[in-house]
């Protein structure tokens, strides 16, 4: 029997206020402990929340870019459960009239497009971080409030995705659209990206789902897929054997590349969700959400296809440039100079990439748009070889120096003048005899050669087009 | 004899320089802490503190620099009202210890007026009870009967006030728990609209319901209070800001032409002294110029289980957070994480709070949620449109406070569906959000005070205290022989 797999993703993105979405702490990441808290955040007797308004707008952008519907009519409730990272013992979230309704988000596995569903997005208050004393002699935990009230928006995924590779792609879509809104850092390791995953295995082409298993504790897109590629192995495995699939939650042990069963009691918990009744319930007029949507940033998709259109790149390159927002910027910023955009693309996209660890992180990369235009410019106008450009580039990469000073300091002006290519030519034609015979008795691989010698001996400076007319003015 | 004054003629002593704050408040703290062994009314005594206030106020006087027209007069506050800096403890054991490290609103605006706090007023626990003898600090006593209860839970507050330890008094109302005392202690107490007052740092019991209000021997002193702590506030996001009009000085007693809705309803089941007493006052209302009407409020029965079911299940999430982890008690000698829940919670919470804990919870849980929280919510809108149509006819609805006088300590306690019952009068205001005041009407045979309870449409304070000046007047104070 064949098997497919049933996912869904639960992803927790914490939106890049300023201040907690129920009080005015800041949500600066790692201050020292507990410094970032006031009587509402750690829950006092008598304290109220009142919503951060900041929350609820990028909340908004957040569905608008999702396709999502927002709700004119929404409302908090709790979620009762007890732990001692949860100061109050419930969480303020949105149960059954969530924020933002519905939407899908496009991804490409290979050539195929697909769209996935979103279900829902709604809001609500992140707890605090427990500390376990490591200590054994000592049986201590500690808990930390500063994360506690930090706004979350929860992105509920349709169970739409049928692989490790479609998850990975949404989750890459889903945090590329959420920095370009600019509402979080979708940072997976510092905890601003939280991923679930939900799934099951059904019989190949059946409609029934089958009894599904739900993963926590992934602190990366490739733990996320690797997770879910351990599961169906092991759900198939399961389910060949003639087992049944458990309903449990299992976490994901990076360590050992496998996912364990956590206590089942966990499972058992009744939240008793009712309305939060010291909040009122939002209300949203249309003109509030029109005001957001007409101050959305273009998305990746829209920019994606400008990019094609406007600068005739192929989509493949439209694609990778557009990644990341910075990225795509900075693509910009050096076709807005006036450099031929397929040419720039391709140095960004071979040389530029190749030195930088995460594209977003292009803005603090030691060439500047403005220097590699210049660089490119100089490539255009003949005074250096693309290859010298080469050379230029990795030395502006290092030292973040202007290209027309280094290719001056170091000597690099292309050689042009003919007379000087000739003596250079004459030079390696006596030199080389045996090539020389063997090019004129038809082996043509000798040419190559030849101009590579000219080259060498010119270090590069030579324009290549013109070694080869002289070449092959004195070899005929 | 200074505690013998209301508000408005403690403020004319100040002002002409007869008494100076400091004697003032002297005198209600020498009273009190010799009253309190007795009555148990404050559960803590702010003597050096407020001795402190009144200094300081006395200066800025003298200074020509009064925070407020009410610079330098004392009153006391429940003790489910944080004061930074002065023990909170809700009358719980779980919160026996805890000093809040912030100010409510109402406290703060208080202070910013200059008042000077004498102290924290005994309750029932949580605010959960009709007697104040679920209070883990012991029960106080009704000042008229020592045998009797003062009522609850804002019990402390009305005893304060009735027995002169204060000349007025901060409470908070969820179920009728200022009007109910403030009717056994023959005193006045207002519950205002829902959102008229600030509920940050009220410690929540139910709070859908809780509100803030204040106790005084005068109409126009309750006023005064409100007027003070009144206002929107953006720290609670249920609080409205609605211009104050019923400032004394803005109140007349003129109930000419103002038409007084009588549910019959609210005369089921009440003692007929009670009723007689209501009914008196109504013609006198009558003579004065009141038109009164019979009308009918027919969801009423469903106030009682609707009230239990929404004010239980919100309890039982509010005090979830009694967890001792952070703060107040925690139980010794604990193993593990669950070991500490269940023993802190089991050894701080009293038992009606429990009770009430595990009510809430049941009718949250999954498969309960429909049939209790949902309908009684449903319940709810049914008795607010009852208000509704009612006010679309009426200005003022008046019916008794509570069905008898004050009932003996220990009568009800061990028999909480008989307690709860005994709020049918007063629930209904809570639930939908709607004003209410209980203004002396006499007492019966053995001398206990009778209460007389004036609801209003929302934002309608005014109204309900010019009808409780026009009662006010043909009623007089009440003095217990304490
Ligand atoms: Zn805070």
């Amino acid at each position: 029997m064949e098997f497919e797999p049933v996912i869904g993703l639960e992803v927790h993105v914490q939106l890049n206020t300023a201040t907690k979405i129920f009080c005015g702490c800041s949500t600066r990441f790692k201050a020292d402990a507990n410094t970032q808290t006031c009587p509402v955040c750690l829950g006092l007797p008598g304290v109220l929340p009142v919503l951060n308004e900041e929350a609820l707008r990028k909340a908004i952008m957040a569905g608008l870019a999702l396709n999502s519907t927002i709700a004119t009519y929404s409302k908090f409730d709790r979620k009762n459960y007890f732990y001692p990272d949860l100061p109050k013992a419930y969480q303020i979230s949105q149960y059954d009239k969530p924020i933002c309704l519905g939407g899908f988000i496009e991804i490409k596995t290979g050539d195929a497009a697909k769209k996935i569903g979103i279900t829902r997005l709604h809001l609500e208050e992140d707890a605090g971080k427990s500390i376990h004393s490591e200590d054994p002699g000592k049986k201590v935990s500690y808990v930390n409030f500063n994360r506690t009230g930090v706004p979350l928006a929860e992105i509920v995924s349709e169970p739409d995705i049928a692989s490790s590779d479609e998850a990975y792609a949404y989750l890459q879509n889903l945090k590329t659209i959420m920095k370009y809104l600019e509402v979080s850092d979708c940072n997976m390791e510092e905890g601003s990206l939280r991923c679930d995953v939900n799934i099951s295995l059904r019989e190949k082409g059946t409609r029934p789902f089958g009894q599904k298993v739900e993963i926590k504790n992934m602190n990366s897109f490739r733990a996320v897929k690797m997770a879910i590629e351990f599961e169906i192995q092991r759900q198939t495995r399961a389910l060949s054997g003639g087992e049944r699939i458990l309903q449990e939650t299992r976490l994901w042990d990076a360590n050992r590349s496998e996912t364990f069963s956590m206590r089942s009691k966990e499972e058992a918990h009744d939240y008793r969700y009712f309305p939060e009744p010291d909040l009122p319930p939002v209300m949203i007029d249309q003109a509030y959400i029109d005001a957001i949507r007409s101050r959305l940033p273009e998305l990746p998709a829209q920019r994606q296809a400008r990019f094609v259109a406007e600068y005739g790149l192929p989509p493949y390159d439209a694609e990778v440039l557009t990644a990341s927002r910075p990225m795509a910027d900075y693509y910009e910023a050096v076709v807005k100079e006036g450099v031929n955009p397929k040419k720039a693309s391709n140095w960004i996209m071979v040389e530029l990439m190749a030195r930088l660890d995460d594209p977003e992180n292009v803005q603090a990369f030691n060439v500047q748009p403005l220097q590699l235009a210049s660089l490119l410019r100089l490539i255009d106008d003949g005074t250096i070889s693309g290859k010298i450009a080469k050379t230029v580039f990795e030395e502006m990469a290092r030292t973040g120096g202007d290209p027309a000073s280094i290719v001056k300091e170091k000597g690099l002006v292309q050689v042009t003048d003919t007379s000087a290519i000739e003596e250079v030519v004459d030079r390696v034609l006596a030199g080389n005899p045996q090539s020389v015979a063997d090019f004129r008795s038809g082996k043509g691989k000798a040419l190559g050669f030849l101009v590579g010698q000219v080259m060498k001996e010119s270090r590069g400076k030579a324009n290549p087009q013109m070694v080869n007319e002289i070449l092959m003015k004195k070899l005929s | 004899m200074l505690t013998a004054k209301t508000l408005t003629e403690l403020t004319t002593l100040l002002d002409s320089g007869e008494a100076s704050s400091a004697q003032i408040t002297k005198e209600f703290l020498d009273r009190a802490a010799s009253l309190n062994p007795r009555l148990n009314a404050y559960i803590t005594l702010n003597g050096e503190g407020a001795l402190k206030e009144a200094a300081a106020s006395d200066a800025r006087r003298k200074k020509g620099a009064l925070l407020s027209r009410h610079d330098g007069l004392p009153l006391a506050i429940k003790d489910n009202i944080c004061t930074g800096g002065l023990r909170t403890t809700c009358g719980s054991g779980i919160l026996r210890d805890f000093v809040p490290p912030y100010d409510a609103t109402s406290y703060e605006k208080l202070k910013a007026a200059g008042f000077i706090t004498l102290g924290k007023t005994n309750m029932d626990e949580f605010a959960m009870g009709s007697t104040t003898e679920t209070s883990f600090f012991g029960p106080a006593k009704n000042p008229f009967d020592t045998t009797r209860v003062p009522g609850g839970s804002s019990g402390g507050s009305a005893v304060a006030v009735a027995a002169a330890m204060a000349p007025a008094a901060l409470g908070s109302d969820t179920g009728g728990s200022i009007r109910q005392p403030a009717a056994f202690c023959g005193v006045v107490g207002i519950k205002p609209t829902y959102g008229r007052v600030s509920r940050y740092g009220l410690v929540a019991f139910a709070s859908s319901l809780d509100q803030i209000g204040s106790f005084a021997r005068s109409v126009d002193d309750a006023a005064l209070v409100l007027g003070v702590i009144a206002g929107g506030d953006r720290r609670d996001a249920t609080s409205i800001d609605r211009p104050v009009d019923f400032r004394p000085s803005e109140l007349t007693g003129d109930v000419e032409g103002m038409r007084i809705g009588v549910p019959e309803e609210y005369f089921q089941g009440v003692a007929d002294e009670v009723k007689d007493a209501v009914l008196e006052k109504l013609k006198q209302l009558e003579a004065a110029g009141a038109r009164t009407e019979p009308i009918s409020l027919r969801r009423t029965e469903y106030a009682i289980p609707v009230y239990y079911l929404i004010a239980t299940a919100e309890a039982s999430s509010n005090l979830a957070r009694y967890d001792g982890i952070r703060y107040g008690y925690r139980a010794p000698d604990v193993k593990a994480l669950e070991d500490l829940y269940r023993k802190t919670r089991n050894e701080g919470f009293g038992k009606e709070v429990k009770r009430r804990i595990i009510l809430g919870t049941f009718s949250l849980s999954s498969g309960y949620y429909d049939a209790y929280y949902l309908k009684a919510l449903k319940g709810r809108t049914l008795i607010i449109r009852d208000f509704q149509e009612a006010f679309a006819k009426v200005d003022a609805i008046v019916t008794p406070v509570t069905t008898t006088t004050a009932f003996r300590i220990g009568e009800k306690i061990s028999n909480p569906l008989e307690m709860y019952v005994s709020d049918i009068l007063t629930i209904s205001a809570n639930l939908a959000g709607i004003p209410g005041i209980s203004v002396p009407a006499g007492t019966d045979r053995a001398g206990l005070p009778i209460g007389l309870q004036i609801m209003g449409n929302h934002f309608q304070e005014r109204k309900i205290l010019d009808c409780a000046k026009a009662v006010e007047r043909v009623s007089g104070p009440l003095t217990p022989a304490v």
